[in-house]
């Protein structure tokens, strides 16, 4: 039995931990919820070996753990897999395994042959199936995330953290993980599972903890609660869980895509003549497993990739070549796929991030001279409107958290009068409060009468927001669907190729599944 | 423990990373809210530089060390004494007297203009190696303005000065543009244009333009007095007006920087390309402004080797490794201008001061540069520094000097 008691940690400002319990047995998945700053990751940390707490104790088997150092906290059996993979892409799945305890032979040789059969041993005992002499780089990121796994396994663990290993995976590798974890449990490994996915702990869990602001602030079984009691204790006020939305009121088409063929960074057709429409008033999502064409397409638009072939029309003018700043310039707001990639500037405070893409016009520059004063007011007004948590609009961005950095880019993008919202997996990596929020701008945004262009990975996002689904398969869009009268597992077949393969073409599109 | 925290009052840690104690340092502003600590980790790094030079000074003394194996309470107080002496000429020799001032200031101005060249393609994610070249090309294109035209100084000098911006800033705008169009590694492209400028200024030294009627060796004609940098503290000593000009492009590469959307660019683009294509700002035409203001300011740094002091003439490689030193100072005033302006002001009494050094107590000049060495490396490496005095805090992620090294 893994014990965590009165753990308590401060860091400059802030409590991160206080006073907090934890309990997890053998062959028990305890799943730690809490919205991004409650203290969770912390935790784990402090179990890890990566911070010191500044009370408390853990236990592991009544044994007390000496704080603060990995090397004990590894050889007491506990194994951490990080949200952020640790691993060496060009390295092999065996030698990530190994690295750090190689099996050497006489004159300190790695065995690797002996390498490869522990990580063979330990893919066939929990049914973590991976090739041990492939490459990382060439592995998707549900594979690359068993590598961690059997990483954990190999050092011997038996208490896993799991840092919320569902945030990257697709739908179908979200499903290979639990029947993973599953028969993880069954040999008796004990699980903490780290989310803020209702659903999934729910789903999985034996018992639920619930974090918020640094303490534990509930544990229930699954029987015994829903999802709206589990977020109302993580928000710590009830929340809204259902996109609240009317009947949408489509008008005139703003935004037309025609035959439109993209080249992704390898040179590969990954557009492959994409028709489309999506008219003011309307929220349209595109579903797809990640890497289908949807990154392109929405690059395309903005203007970040210019297309091979095809036409897109911004109300009517052909912006098909247009540049990134000509797309801005004509009201579009985007929230891209990657916001710590492309979206945000981390070291550059939440103030200038607030004015990244219009920080050229007024009021925030006259000529080239900038006006701070301007950008300050517009970012502490955005801060509170958007309840952006920082304590102030001066500190660097990196500074927030996940679910903060996210509303400040919504903010930024929203704050304009915008004809066309393109958001790219708008919420993914964030908490229900922030999720919540987002979606209920998002529909704001359309009733204001915008059009509205939705790409997500998460097929219940795309469902409860989108008022038309069109799905996205090898860079074709391969069937258009009322989320209203369809259901997830039949979007699903199509995200996976195997629907009815049906080309639509122009803004006139039939539904193809009866 | 403090009473429990309330969401209203402390907002909710960031548990998704480090604890939220990074930044002001890492903002390289090293002002702010930790003004203390900035001041305090590179005064300590000093302090660890001049301790470590002085037992190099003592164990380079070969006699002290013989008094070693005879004396040692003598040989102790000796090297007391040797040490002393030495850092009492360096102080002199940098700050003891008006001449010393003027001597240090002297010496930092081509240093603050060429470390400012190196700064800002720091801040804009460029590592600028080709100082020496833009210096050169600069400093070509004032000196021949300088000896062909016969106005009055009022307006020779700007046009000498402009002449550098518009050369310099030509020679480092090749490299910006080798990046932007082809891909081409700015500190591939800046060493090998150093090389070019090398030559190039050789050959047209001893060209008919350029060269000193009656001499064979690559020396250029005087430039007219006209053209001639005044000096500001009188003519006994030798600070120029160049020095003001240095300030004056500090202050400019500030307001540049920090106060323009220009500079907003810059700094958007070297911390996150990525991020400020998609803000719409134009990636490829700011790798040749970034490279183009560096070079114009190496430029008036080349300007100033030969209009602010005598013979006023160039020769072959009159930028006289400036260009690379700039970079260490760069390094050292975290890329900031004023951080640079301090840098250069303090290589510039090191500079000043080892002369002293070296004619009273008769240390090698090269010592002096290990001391600068010195500095730089406890000032590059603030870890070291904390560790060393155990100063808790910091950033413990470890803070970034510069960025896109490899971009």
């Amino acid at each position: 039995m893994l014990e965590l008691r009165g753990i308590t940690k401060r860091f400059p400002g802030v409590l991160a931990n206080d006073n907090v319990d934890l309990r997890v047995e053998g062959g028990e998945l305890v799943a730690l919820l809490g919205e991004n700053g409650a203290g969770k990751s912390t935790l784990m940390n402090i179990l890890y070996g990566l911070y010191t707490a500044d009370h408390g104790e853990i236990l592991v088997d009544g044994e007390p753990l000496v704080l603060g150092s990995p090397a004990e906290s590894i050889a007491a059996g506990i194994g951490m897999v990080h949200q952020h993979f640790m691993l060496v892409p060009v390295f092999s799945v065996a030698e990530n395994v190994i690295l750090g305890v190689e099996p050497t032979g006489t004159g300190g040789w790695i065995n690797r042959r002996q390498a490869a059969r522990s990580v063979r041993e330990i893919s066939e005992r929990y049914g973590l199936e991976v090739d041990p002499n492939a490459i990382i780089e060439d592995l998707p990121v549900g594979l690359q995330q068993r590598v961690e796994i059997i990483k954990v396994l190999f050092r011997e663990a038996r208490f896993l953290v799991l840092d919320e290993p569902t945030a990257v995976l697709t739908p179908q590798e979200v499903d290979e993980l639990i029947a993973i974890i599953t028969s993880l449990k069954q040999t008796g490994k004990g699980i903490i599972f780290i989310s803020h996915k209702l659903k999934e702990a729910l789903e999985i869990a034996d018992r639920i903890v619930v974090m918020r602001a640094g303490k534990t602030v509930g544990e229930v079984l699954p029987a015994d609660t829903d999802e709206n009691q589990l977020a109302a204790m993580m928000v710590g006020r009830p929340v809204e869980l259902v996109v609240h939305k009317d009947k949408a009121q489509p008008k005139e088409p703003v935004l037309e895509i025609r035959d439109l063929t993209v080249l992704d960074d390898r040179n590969t057709i990954a557009v492959k003549g994409v028709s489309m429409t999506v008219r003011a008033g309307e929220i349209v999502g595109i579903a797809g497993v990640q890497g289908n064409g949807q990154s392109e397409l929405v690059e395309a638009i903005t203007g970040l990739r210019t297309p091979l072939a095809g036409e897109i029309l911004l109300a009517g003018d052909n912006v098909t070549l247009a540049s990134p700043r000509e797309i801005h310039r004509r009201r579009v707001a985007h929230v891209p796929e990657d916001r710590q990639r492309s979206g945000l500037v981390l070291n550059f405070t939440v103030a200038e991030n607030m004015i990244l893409d219009s920080y050229y016009s007024p009021p925030f520059s006259r000529g080239v001279v900038m006006d701070w004063d301007a950008a300050h007011d517009q970012a502490e007004h955005l801060v509170e409107q958007y309840d952006v948590r920082t304590p102030s609009v001066d500190v660097d961005l990196s500074t927030l958290s996940g679910g903060n950095q996210q509303k400040v880019i919504a903010a930024r993008e929203f704050n304009r009068d915008v004809q066309l919202v393109i958001a790219s997996q708008p919420t993914r990596g964030i908490d229900v409060g922030s999720i919540e929020y987002i979606h209920s701008r998002i529909v704001a945004e359309r009733d204001e009468g915008a059009a509205v262009l939705i790409v997500s990975s998460e097929l219940d996002e795309v469902m409860a927001l989108s008022d038309r689904v069109l799905v996205i398969f090898d860079g074709k869009i391969v069937g258009e669907f009322d989320p209203k009268v369809t259901t997830n597992a039949e979007i699903g077949l199509y995200m996976l190729g195997s629907g009815a393969v049906h080309e639509t073409d122009g803004a006139d599109l039939a539904r193809t599944v009866e | 423990m403090n009473a429990p925290m309330t969401e209203d009052v402390n907002k909710p840690p960031d548990d998704d990373r480090d604890p939220p104690v990074k930044g002001v340092m890492d903002r390289i502003t090293g002002i702010g809210s930790r003004a203390w600590e900035a001041l305090l980790v590179p005064a300590l790094a000093l302090l660890t530089a001049l301790i470590i030079g002085g037992i190099i000074i003592a164990i380079s003394d070969v006699d002290l060390l013989k008094l070693w194996r005879e004396d040692p309470g003598e040989a102790f107080s000796e090297t007391i004494a040797l040490v002393g002496r030495s850092y009492q000429a360096l102080f002199e020799g940098s700050v003891g007297s008006t001449n010393a001032i003027s001597e240090t200031l002297f010496a930092a101005t081509p240093l603050i203009l060429a470390g400012l060249a190196v700064a800002v393609g720091f801040q804009a994610g460029l590592f600028n190696i080709g100082g020496e070249g833009q210096m050169l090309i600069g400093g070509m294109v004032g000196l021949y303005i300088g000896f062909t035209l016969d106005v009055p100084s009022i307006v020779h000098i700007p046009l000498a000065l402009i002449g550098a911006v518009i050369g310099g800033g030509f020679w480092g705008g090749i490299a910006g543009l080798l990046k932007a169009r082809t891909g081409a590694h700015e500190v591939i492209t800046t060493i090998m244009l150093n090389f070019i400028a090398l030559f190039l200024v050789d050959y047209l030294l001893k060209s008919s333009v350029f060269q000193q009627p009656g001499r064979r060796d690559p020396i250029s004609k005087s430039l007219n007095a006209t053209a001639q940098l005044p000096r500001i503290f009188g003519s006994s000593y030798r600070v120029s007006l160049g020095f003001l000009v240095a300030l004056g492009a500090a202050a400019f590469v500030y307001w540049l920087l920090f106060k323009s959307s220009i500079g907003f660019e810059f700094r958007a683009v070297g911390y996150n390309p990525d991020a400020a294509k998609y803000a719409g700002m134009n990636v490829v035409w700011l790798y040749v402004a970034v490279m183009g203001v560096a070079g114009a300011l190496a430029g008036i740094a080349g300007a100033n080797q030969i209009m602010g002091l005598p013979p006023y003439q160039g020769s072959s490689g009159f930028s006289g490794q400036i260009g690379f030193d700039a970079i260490a100072l760069a390094l050292l005033g975290r890329s900031h201008p004023i951080g640079v302006v301090w840098a250069g002001l303090l290589f510039g009494a090191l500079t000043a001061g080892g002369r002293q050094l070296q004619g009273a107590e008769r240390i090698p000049i090269d010592l002096v540069v290990v001391i600068q060495a010195l500095i730089i490396v406890f000032i590059a490496a603030p870890a070291l520094v904390r560790s060393i005095y155990r100063i808790k805090g910091g950033d413990e992620t470890g803070e970034q000097l510069t960025r896109g090294w490899a971009s």
